[in-house]
């Protein structure tokens, strides 16, 4: 999730460094429930129960205090939020306060009635994840016979007239439909693709060999999303996002940690990025004892690794660094043991061998998929 | 299915159902929001956006411009107009 940010009359100028950090996005990870088993899923390993979920009321101060922030975005994610009998209360409230809502679903849930009233409500937009362009390989990866339900609900959404993102999750089992991908966005009148390739944490990077891409395959999709850009130029906006094992520099991850973004998890913990539980020894405040603002402005998680004070070298004399702010934290941990190492994805991080092993089994037959659920 | 919209002297852009304009209290200035996005304006593009409503033609908020800014020349005028709605309109920010 990386909102982007864009100023003046022209697109390509970039963002200016603020004195005072102004967060733009929430996602609110109302639970960790879904019916859907993606073995590449941006949950934690350690599902939380519904019994630990946060209550409306917390939902609602949280609501209050983001926009007091200056917050612009929510959005309402999981797991999937649609199990929340309280997500109309809860996207009604983020409308009157000026909050820029979407929602992030698997929509194997959703009735027609239940958006028309979420609409209703003022939902601003709607994301559906798609596991590929036909049942056999979408509802293989997921886990689950949803892909005919998710297209039917995609064009519930068309057909209500809210705006609709289609979210495509890419990987070396279904990256050769890609362009059939393209054509059904355009099909289904999405105004929006996100092509995300997989990225390696948690239950993705368990399943990295399943997942993780050739170079060849990579270079024939890149190819495929610039063409298809250029030829449907102002009718379908797509989002690219490379596995960055072959970036040569890093990607700038939340664009920087505790500058843009912030996560709520489904127990109320506020997190600089969803997968930042995975770095051992880290501390995250909950909604339930602190404000927002303080969480933001004054914990020691979200002051960790804020800046470029924390930097260690290439990083530190990088003139890159506040345009990566030295990649990822979580990836930093999960490849190389230290979260405040340089992001491996960067070529010039002394770790930058730790790829090798990957990138040689991404040639190698793929191995079975351990599947997202509690207690796997 | 939609077609690419090309801004024109008669076309009369506004912005899609999806895009909201609004003033940012927390960062002082006008904003678009979108799916993912924010469009901060600057001075110029707030003045040119606040005028697309969906019933004036471009031609009528060059007019609209010309007036406020007497000291720039037209033709500066509705380069930079049509050239910035062409932009937006390629980004989903605006629509006809």
């Amino acid at each position: 999730m990386s909102d982007v940010i864009e100023q003046g009359t022209k697109a390509s100028a970039t963002v200016p460094v603020a004195d005072r950090v102004v967060p733009y996005a929430l996602l609110a990870e109302l639970t960790h429930r879904c019916p859907l088993q993606c073995p590449y899923c941006s949950n934690p390993l350690e599902l939380e129960r519904s019994s630990n979920e946060i209550q409306t009321e917390d939902w609602l101060r949280v609501i209050d205090q983001a926009a007091e922030m200056g917050i612009l975005h929510i959005h309402f994610s999981g797991g999937e939020p649609t199990v929340r009998k309280d997500l109309e209360v809860l996207v009604e409230h983020a409308g009157r306060v000026g909050l820029y809502s979407n929602l992030i679903t698997s929509a194997v849930l959703l009735t027609r009635d239940r958006l028309e009233r979420l609409r209703d409500m003022g939902l601003d937009h709607v994301q559906v994840s798609f596991q590929g362009t036909t049942p056999d390989i979408a509802d293989r990866v997921a886990g689950f016979a949803g892909h005919k339900k998710k297209l039917q609900a995609a064009r519930w959404v068309r057909e209500l007239d809210m705006p609709l993102t289609v979210n495509a999750v890419m990987h070396r089992q279904n990256l050769h439909q890609l362009p059939d991908m393209i054509d059904m966005a355009v099909a289904l009148d999405a105004e929006r693709l996100e092509v995300a390739q997989v990225q390696y944490y948690g239950w993705a990077l368990r399943n990295r060999a399943a997942f993780l891409p050739t170079r060849e395959q990579l270079d024939e999709a890149t190819g495929q999303v610039e063409e298809a850009r250029s030829q449907h130029k102002g009718v379908l906006v797509i989002d690219y996002v490379v596995p960055d094992y072959y970036a040569r520099r890093p990607k700038s991850c939340m664009g920087g940690w505790g500058r843009q973004f912030l996560n709520i998890t489904p127990s109320g913990k506020v997190l600089p990025c969803h997968a930042a539980e995975s770095i051992a020894g880290l501390q995250f405040d909950s909604v339930k004892d602190k404000p927002l603002a303080w969480i933001w402005e004054e914990s020691a998680s979200f002051n960790l690794y804020r800046g470029t004070g924390w930097m260690p070298e290439p990083c530190r004399s990088c003139d890159r660094r506040e345009i990566d702010w030295g990649g990822c934290r979580c990836q930093a941990f999960a490849l190389t043991g230290d979260a405040a190492n340089t992001d491996p994805a960067c070529e010039l991080s002394p770790h930058r061998d730790v790829l090798e092993m990957p990138l040689k089994e991404s040639n190698a037959a793929a191995p079975d998929f351990i599947y997202r659920r509690i207690g796997a | 299915m939609s077609k690419r919209f090309i801004v024109s002297a008669e076309s009369t852009p506004k912005l899609p159902r999806h895009a909201k304009l609004r003033f940012d209290k927390a960062r002082d200035k006008w904003i678009i929001l979108a799916p993912e996005r924010v469009f901060e304006l600057d001075h110029v593009a707030y003045e040119v956006i606040s005028r697309c409503d969906g019933g004036r033609s471009v031609e009528q908020v060059i007019d609209s411009l010309c007036e406020k800014f007497d000291q720039v020349g037209r033709e500066v005028i509705m380069t930079d107009v049509t050239n910035m709605l062409q932009d937006l309109a390629d980004k989903g920010f605006v629509v006809t």
